[in-house]
C-alpha cells in the first residue's frame, strides 16, 4: 500500500519537489558542524539518535527480563543480576528515554517552527543540555558496566545508601547531571513561548502541542530540582556514612520517599503530557476538523500539571501515612482524572462527523487513546486506597504503568514521529508498511502487559525472578507478547533509516495539516521560515479549506 | 536577522530575536525561572531540615551552639555588603560607565571572597572541635552529664544530623557563591571596554539577579543555623 491509497484531501507525495535548495540538513556535512550546532532542529536529530540508543539498550534489559520470567524458576539468571536488570531498565527507560522522548525530539523541533521563531530563546543553553544528556549518560553507562545499581529506579533507603553493594553512587552522579539537561529544556520551552511567538500567535491560537509542553517544561523546571538534590542527599549519605534517611542513625525513610515522589509523580505527567500534545495535533489533522473544545483540552494540560503536583503521597499509602493525609491524596488524584478525562472526550468528539484518514500517525492516536484510557481508569484503582493494599507492589502497578507509558507516551512519540518524519527528513516513510509495524507494536504490547493485570490481581509480587508454579501460564503469554513488542519496534527503525534516501520527496506539507511548521519547506532552512510569519487564523482551521476545496 | 531594519542591528542582538527589548525580556525571564529552580532546589534541603527540627528541637539547638555567632553576623554584613556592590554594578551598566561596572564588580568578588574566606575559618573550627559529620565527629561532646549511654547516642546522632544539613546547605551556598564569581569574572574584561551601555547590559542584570538570590539563601540560611534556641551561659 502506498500513500496514493489514502482517502482524497491528502495529495499524493510528487516528484515535483526537489531537494535541491538549502535547508538545515545539507547547509552543512562536517562533525563539528552537528556537534557544535546551535541549531534547535539538528539538536533534536542529536537527541533523536541518543534516545533511540537508550531505548534500544533499555529494551535490551526488558528482554532479559521477560526471558527468565518465562519459567517460574530462577534458571537465566541469578537474583542479583535480575535486581540490576529491573533498576537498570527502569532507568533507561525513565530518565534517558520516556522524559527526554517527545520534548527533546519532537519539542525541540516544533516549538519554535510551531510559533514562528527562529530558534529556541537559549540555542547555546539547548546544546548543553544534549552535552549534560550525553555525560550523564555516559557515566551511568559506566556504573553499569561497572557492576551496575540494584536498587530498583527509585532508589529507598536505606537500602540504596547502607546494604546495597552496587554502583549507587555513580549512576546517582549521572542522573544528577541528566536532571539539568532537563531543567534547561524545560526553561528554554517556557521562555520561548512567552517571548518568542509570531505577530498574531495569541496564546489562544498556540497549537494544543505547544499548550502540552508548556505545562510540561512547568514540572520539569519546578520538579526537577527536587530529585536533584535528594538523590544528592542519598549520595552524601551513602559516602559519608550518615542517617540522612537511615533509621538507625535518627534519619527518616518516609521523608526520602515524600521527596522523591515530589518529582517523580509528576515526572509521570511530563512523560504523558506532550504525548498528549502529539494526539490532539494528529486527531484534529485527520479528522479534518478543529479540535473539539480546545480551551478545555488546553487548560486541562495546565489542570494536570497543577495537579500533578498534590498527589505525591499516593505512592506511599502503606509506608506508614497517616490514614487522613491518605484520605486527601486518593481524592486528589482522583481529581487528575477529571482533566485526562477531558482530553479523552474531547479528541473522541473531534473525530465525530470527521473525515477521518487511517494513517499511520491516526492509527497510533487511536492506540493511544484507548491503552491511556485502559492505563488511566486502572490508575484509579491504585489511587483508591483499599484496593491500593491489595495491588501495591503487585504485577498489577507494572502493567497499569506500561499501560500508561508504553501503551500511552510510546504511542504518541511513535505517532509523533511519523506524523513529523516529512518535516523533520524531508521525505514520507514507507506508509504501508508503517501500518503493519504499528499493528505489530498494538497486538505485542497488548499481550504483553494484559496478562500482567490479571497476575497482579492474583497477587504475583512485582521485582523477583521467581514466582509460584501456578503464573507460568500467564507470564509466558507475556515473554511473548514481549518479543513480538521488540520485534514491532525494529521495523520503525530500519524504514524510517531505508525512507532518507529512497521514499519520495514530502514537500511542505504532505498532510494538508494546519499550523507554522507545515507552511515552512520540508525539511526547514536553518532559521525556519524564509519570511517571518504572521499569525491571522485560528488554530486548526480545517473547515475552511475544505470549503475552498469543495466550491 | 531580518534585513527590514532601517538602522543596523545592535551588535549584541543574537540572530534569532528581533529587537534587544525582546533578547532582554527573554533573557531575565530565563533568569527568574532559573531561580524558581533554584529556589526548589533549595527547597529540598529546607524541607529536611524544618523535619528534623521539629523531631530534634534538643539537638538542633546543642549544634546551633557550637556555630560562631560573630563570625555569622560578620558574614551576614558582608554578604549584604556585596549585595549592595552589586547593585552598584547593575546601575553602572545602566549608566554605561564601563569602568565602574568593572570596580564594582570587582568590589563584589571581594565581599564574596571575603565571605567564604571567613566561611573557611569556621569549618576549620568545625574541625578542630571534630563536628564533621562522619569523618571527624566526636559523640562524646554532645553527651550532658548523667545522660544513660544509649540516649547520648542517640543525642549525638541527631547533633551529627544538625551538622550535615549545616555543611550541605552551606556548602551548596558557599558552591552557588564560587561560580557567581567565576562567571563575574569572565565579564571583567568586556565591561571595562564598555561593553555594556544604556542599550544593553543584560548579562549583567541577570548576574545581578542571580547574586541577590544567592545573598537570600544566606539570609535564610543563617538565623536556621546560628540563631536555633536561647543562649544560656555555657
Amino acid at each position: 500500500m502506498s500513500t496514493a491509497a489514502i482517502d482524497s484531501p491528502i495529495p499524493p507525495a510528487e516528484p515535483r519537489f526537489t531537494a535541491s535548495r538549502v535547508n538545515y540538513l545539507n547547509v552543512d556535512f562536517g562533525v563539528r558542524s552537528w556537534l557544535l550546532t546551535t541549531d534547535h532542529k539538528r539538536i533534536a536529530i542529536l537527541y533523536l539518535a541518543s534516545i533511540t540508543l537508550m531505548f534500544v539498550l533499555g529494551g535490551a534489559f526488558a528482554v532479559m527480563i521477560r526471558l527468565e520470567l518465562m519459567t517460574p524458576e530462577g534458571d537465566v539468571l541469578q537474583a542479583d543480576t535480575y535486581n540490576k536488570l529491573f533498576t537498570m531498565h527502569g532507568i533507561m527507560m525513565i530518565f534517558f528515554f520516556l522524559i527526554p522522548s517527545v520534548p527533546a525530539v519532537l519539542g525541540n523541533f516544533l516549538v519554535p517552527i510551531m510559533i514562528g521563531a527562529k530558534d529556541l530563546a537559549f540555542p547555546r543553553i539547548n546544546l548543553l543540555s544534549w552535552y549534560l544528556y550525553i555525560i550523564g549518560g555516559l557515566i551511568t553507562f559506566w556504573a553499569i558496566l561497572a557492576g551496575g545499581v540494584d536498587t530498583g529506579w527509585t532508589f529507598y533507603p536505606p537500602y540504596s545508601t547502607r546494604y546495597s553493594y552496587s554502583q549507587v553512587v555513580a549512576t546517582i552522579v549521572g542522573l544528577f547531571i541528566t536532571g539539568f539537561s532537563s531543567i534547561f529544556t524545560g526553561l528554554n520551552f517556557v521562555v520561548t513561548v512567552h517571548r518568542m511567538r509570531a505577530p498574531g500567535l495569541t496564546w489562544f491560537r498556540l497549537p494544543l502541542f505547544i499548550w502540552a509542553m508548556y505545562a510540561a517544561s512547568l514540572i520539569m523546571l519546578l520538579g526537577t530540582p527536587v530529585v536533584a538534590i535528594t538523590l544528592a542527599l542519598v549520595a552524601v549519605e551513602r559516602i559519608v556514612g550518615v542517617g540522612i534517611f537511615n533509621p538507625a542513625l535518627g534519619g527518616d525513610p518516609v521523608l526520602f520517599q515524600h521527596m522523591f515522589w515530589f518529582y517523580s509523580h509528576p515526572a509521570v505527567y511530563i512523560m504523558i503530557l506532550p504525548g498528549m500534545g502529539v494526539i490532539s495535533e494528529v486527531v484534529s489533522c485527520f479528522s479534518r476538523k478543529a479540535i473539539f473544545g480546545y480551551h478545555l483540552v488546553a487548560f486541562s494540560s495546565m489542570a494536570i500539571a497543577v495537579l500533578g503536583f498534590l498527589v505525591w503521597g499516593h505512592h506511599m499509602f502503606t509506608s506508614g501515612e497517616s490514614v487522613y493525609v491518605a484520605m486527601i491524596f486518593s481524592f486528589l488524584s482522583f481529581l487528575v482524572a477529571i482533566p485526562s478525562a477531558i482530553k479523552v472526550f474531547n479528541w473522541t468528539a473531534t473525530l465525530y462527523k470527521g473525515s477521518v484518514l487511517l494513517t499511520t500517525p491516526m492509527l497510533y492516536a487511536f492506540g493511544f487513546i484507548g491503552l491511556f484510557t485502559i492505563g488511566g481508569l486502572t490508575g484509579l484503582m491504585l489511587a483508591a486506597l483499599g484496593l491500593d493494599i491489595h495491588f501495591h507492589d503487585t504485577y498489577f502497578v507494572v502493567a497499569h504503568f506500561h499501560y500508561v507509558m508504553v501503551g500511552g507516551m510510546v504511542m504518541a512519540y511513535m505517532g509523533g514521529l511519523h506524523f513529523w518524519w516529512p518535516k523533520i527528513s524531508g521525505r514520507m516513510y514507507p506508509e504501508g508498511i508503517a501500518k503493519v509495524a504499528m499493528v505489530i507494536i498494538f497486538v505485542g504490547f497488548n499481550m504483553t502487559f494484559l496478562p500482567q493485570f490479571v497476575l497482579g490481581h492474583l497477587g504475583m509480587p512485582r521485582r523477583y525472578h521467581t514466582y509460584a508454579d501456578e503464573f507460568q501460564i500467564l507470564n509466558v503469554m507475556s515473554t511473548a507478547g514481549a518479543s513480538i513488542l521488540g520485534a514491532g519496534f525494529f521495523i520503525p527503525l530500519l524504514y524510517f533509516l531505508w525512507s532518507l534516501k529512497y521514499s519520495p520527496l514530502a514537500g511542505p506539507n504532505p498532510w494538508g495539516a494546519t499550523g507554522l511548521e507545515w507552511q515552512t519547506p520540508s525539511p526547514p532552512p536553518t532559521f525556519n521560515f524564509d519570511k517571518p510569519p504572521i499569525v491571522t487564523d485560528e488554530p486548526y482551521a480545517y473547515a475552511p479549506k475544505e470549503d475552498a476545496r469543495v466550491h | 536577522m531580518s534585513t527590514d531594519h532601517a538602522a543596523p542591528a545592535h551588535s549584541a542582538l543574537r540572530h534569532h530575536f528581533d529587537t534587544l527589548d525582546q533578547q532582554r525580556d527573554a533573557s531575565l525571564l530565563g533568569m527568574w525561572a532559573f531561580l524558581v529552580t533554584e529556589v526548589l532546589f533549595f527547597g529540598g534541603l529546607f524541607l529536611a531540615y524544618t523535619i528534623y527540627r521539629m523531631s530534634y528541637p534538643a539537638a538542633f539547638a546543642a549544634g546551633s551552639h557550637h556555630l560562631n555567632i560573630v563570625l555569622g553576623c560578620i558574614n551576614t554584613a558582608v554578604l549584604i555588603g556585596s549585595s549592595l556592590t552589586m547593585a552598584l554594578a547593575v546601575f553602572a551598566a545602566q549608566q554605561g560607565n564601563g569602568r565602574n561596572v568593572a570596580r564594582f564588580l570587582l568590589a563584589t568578588m571581594f565581599l564574596g571572597t571575603m565571605f567564604l574566606g571567613i566561611k573557611a575559618i569556621e569549618w576549620t573550627h568545625d574541625y578542630e572541635e571534630s563536628l564533621i559529620p562522619g569523618l571527624a565527629f566526636d559523640a562524646k561532646i554532645w553527651a550532658h552529664e548523667g545522660m544513660p549511654p544509649l540516649e547520648a547516642k542517640q543525642f549525638a546522632g541527631e547533633g551529627e544530623l544538625f551538622f550535615v544539613l549545616y555543611f550541605s546547605m552551606t556548602g551548596l551556598h558557599g558552591a552557588h557563591m564560587i561560580i557567581g564569581m567565576a562567571v563575574m569574572a569572565f565579564y571583567l574584561r568586556p565591561a571595562w571596554h564598555g561593553r555594556y551601555s544604556r542599550d544593553y547590559y543584560t548579562p549583567i542584570e541577570g548576574l545581578g539577579l542571580y547574586w541577590h538570590f544567592v545573598d537570600v539563601v544566606w539570609i535564610f540560611l543563617f538565623p536556621l543555623f546560628y540563631l536555633v534556641g536561647t543562649r544560656g551561659s555555657h
